[in-house]
């Protein structure tokens, strides 16, 4: 797999990998896509790009307010929190 | 070269982002308020905090007020459309992913119209296309501190539209006016608040400069989350000219994205196209694709309302009423609804208009009403025009008449002949009113048998005085000339 390139893939998942684990996820995922790449052989001319499995449109809910999680019990897994917010590593773009 | 380069005439090329959060009660996806300002964490749900396992459900009336902008916009509404997920870290966005409509938007390929006057316009009017308007959803909002940031989620989940322009707008002004147009729009159709305070209205701008002449684009720069429109008007007088002086030094421009600082006034560099994300993005599983229905859309067409500027041009060409009374009516859209029922009740246009602008929104403001408060009809309103037209009473009683049916909303006709006000048109009793004017002012008299006309004026004052208002002035002042010249 040319366009495959493991590093990307890892920084993009903000995945740490060792060089042993690269080889070895690499070799597996390469593995995976090109099992998967055999459906490219598929003569897909006409059919339409499926959006879901389920064949079914227009699932909505009407507008209504039905309430919210009770504060506590919304920060209760905070990594941190402070004055009501949830406390992260400061990261600034 | 770089002589060439130096001489060169650029122009630039602006297209937005419009971010606008959408009017509806509740977010995209839970059943969590809409609302601004709660203590943070406060509307948070295992839906919009992004909990595994919780599922999404979307809002029907953020898709309707989606299509609504379509439709407003002139955009083609697809009869399919679907959802997927932008993949990304930031903690601002706690599942990993923003919800959005990628290649499938609920509305494409429309158009706006705005006043400007300027380059890209044409009679004072501009017209820039609309690449789309699609769905997505508002993310948390971050607050930074030394060392660490706090999150607070109200605000994730909320429905967002991104609006999308073409590359059309031609400089800092015109895109200042493009977001003025659009906003009001929104804001009129009932779509956003379009509060720019409460940060409901956040746009990114993409600039480029090219030699005028050329058509293809330059490199994109793009400036991230705007919040204010003079903020994008000033960022772009800075950042046009900065690109414009770095091709005249012979620099090659690279497309970036930059940020502008509002305090020192100026763009910086925040990433460049080789660091620029890989959102990865994919149809999201955990939702249906919207395929609207005729009938559905059916609804929608008939909710939309009528464009500011088509309402101010129907004004003019309608009513013959001149552009500033228009504009007037454009941006009041309850006195302009009682205009038009005055107008069809039977009333002139000009005339009507003018008691409008003038008189009823003096005393509306004066007593702090609304149109909705009024005693009187539209219809009234243009009776009492008619009165004043066909010369049964003077514009200085209409006043009158005007204050009594302001007070009780009885009809103009009936206060007129209840309180005797009909003008005095019988030329035998004004012609005794004159005589006894003429007898009380000797000095006027005199002034005017030396030739100053202007002297008729106290004198026709005098007549009005002693009808109590009621003698029609015209007929006074001919009456008067024709005694004063007789004797």
């Amino acid at each position: 797999m040319s366009d495959f390139d493991i590093r990307y893939v890892s920084r993009l998942a903000r995945v740490s990998l060792t060089p042993v684990e690269e080889e070895k996820l690499g070799n597996q995922l390469g593995l995976i896509l090109g099992y998967i790449a055999q459906l490219k052989e598929v003569d897909v001319n006409g059919v339409e790009p499926l959006a879901h499995a389920i064949p079914l449109v227009n699932v909505t809910r009407p507008d209504v307010p039905t309430g919210s999680l009770d504060h506590e019990e919304a920060l209760r897994n905070a990594p941190a929190r402070s004055n009501g917010l949830f406390v992260v590593p400061k990261i600034v773009e | 070269m770089a002589y060439l380069k130096g001489a060169m005439e650029y122009e630039p090329v602006i297209g937005l982002e419009t971010h606008v959060q959408l009017k509806t009660r509740t977010k995209m996806w839970c059943g969590c308020a809409n609302v601004y300002g709660a203590p943070p964490n406060t509307q948070v749900c295992p839906v919009c905090l992004g909990f595994p396992g919780a599922l999404p459900v979307a809002n029907e009336e953020a898709l309707r007020l989606t299509v609504l902008t379509g439709l407003l916009l002139h955009c083609e509404i697809p009869r399919f459309a679907k959802f997927d997920r932008k993949n990304y870290f930031y903690p601002d966005s706690s599942k990993n992913y923003q919800v959005t409509q990628y290649d499938r938007p609920s509305t494409r390929e429309g158009w706006m119209e705005f006043e400007f006057d300027g380059e890209g316009a044409a009679d004072g009017i501009a017209r820039v296309r609309i690449t789309r308007a699609h769905l997505e959803e508002d993310v948390g909002k971050s607050t930074h501190f030394d060392r660490h940031s706090g999150v607070d989620f109200n605000r994730a989940g909320v429905p967002l539209l991104e609006i999308v322009s073409e590359p059309e707008l031609r400089s800092a002004e015109m895109t200042y006016a493009y977001l003025k147009t659009l906003t009001q729009l929104l804001a009129h159709a009932g779509v956003s608040d379009c509060d720019l305070e409460k940060g409901m209205v956040r746009c990114d701008v993409n600039v480029s400069v090219r030699p005028k002449g050329e058509t293809r684009l330059g490199a994109k720069i793009e400036i991230k989350n705007m919040n204010s429109f003079s903020g994008v008007r000033r960022a772009l007088e800075y950042e046009i000219p900065r690109q414009i002086a770095a091709l005249r030094r012979g620099e090659t421009l690279r497309q970036e994205t930059r940020r502008w600082d509002d305090d020192s006034g100026i763009t910086e560099p925040m990433r460049t196209k080789e660091d620029a994300h890989d959102y990865r993005y994919f149809p999201e599983p955990d939702l249906m694709p919207f395929a609207p229905t005729e009938s559905w859309l059916e609804e929608m067409r008939a909710r939309v309302p009528e464009l500011p500027l088509d309402r101010k041009r129907r004004f003019v060409r309608d009513y013959g009423l001149p552009e500033g009374d228009a504009e007037f009516f454009r941006h009041h859209v309850e006195l302009g609804n009682f205009f038009e029922q005055a107008v069809k009740a039977g009333g002139a246009s000009k005339p009507l208009a003018n008691w409008v602008i003038n008189t009823l929104v003096a005393s509306l403001s004066a007593q702090a009403k609304t149109v909705a408060d009024l005693r009187f009809t539209p219809g009234q309103l243009a009776e009492l025009t008619e009165l004043t037209a066909s010369g049964r009473i003077s514009s200085k009683i209409a006043q009158e008449v005007y204050t009594v049916m302001w007070d009780s909303g009885e009809a103009p006709n009936s206060i007129v002949a209840r309180l005797g006000l009909a003008q005095v048109s019988d030329a035998g009793a004004i012609e005794e009113l004159c005589r006894q004017a003429i007898a009380a002012l000797p000095g006027p008299v005199d002034d005017f048998r030396k030739g100053k006309v202007a002297a008729l004026n106290s004198l026709k004052g005098q007549v009005m005085k002693l009808s109590k208002g009621k003698a029609n002035p015209q007929l006074a002042g001919e009456l008067l000339e024709k005694l004063l010249r007789a004797g």
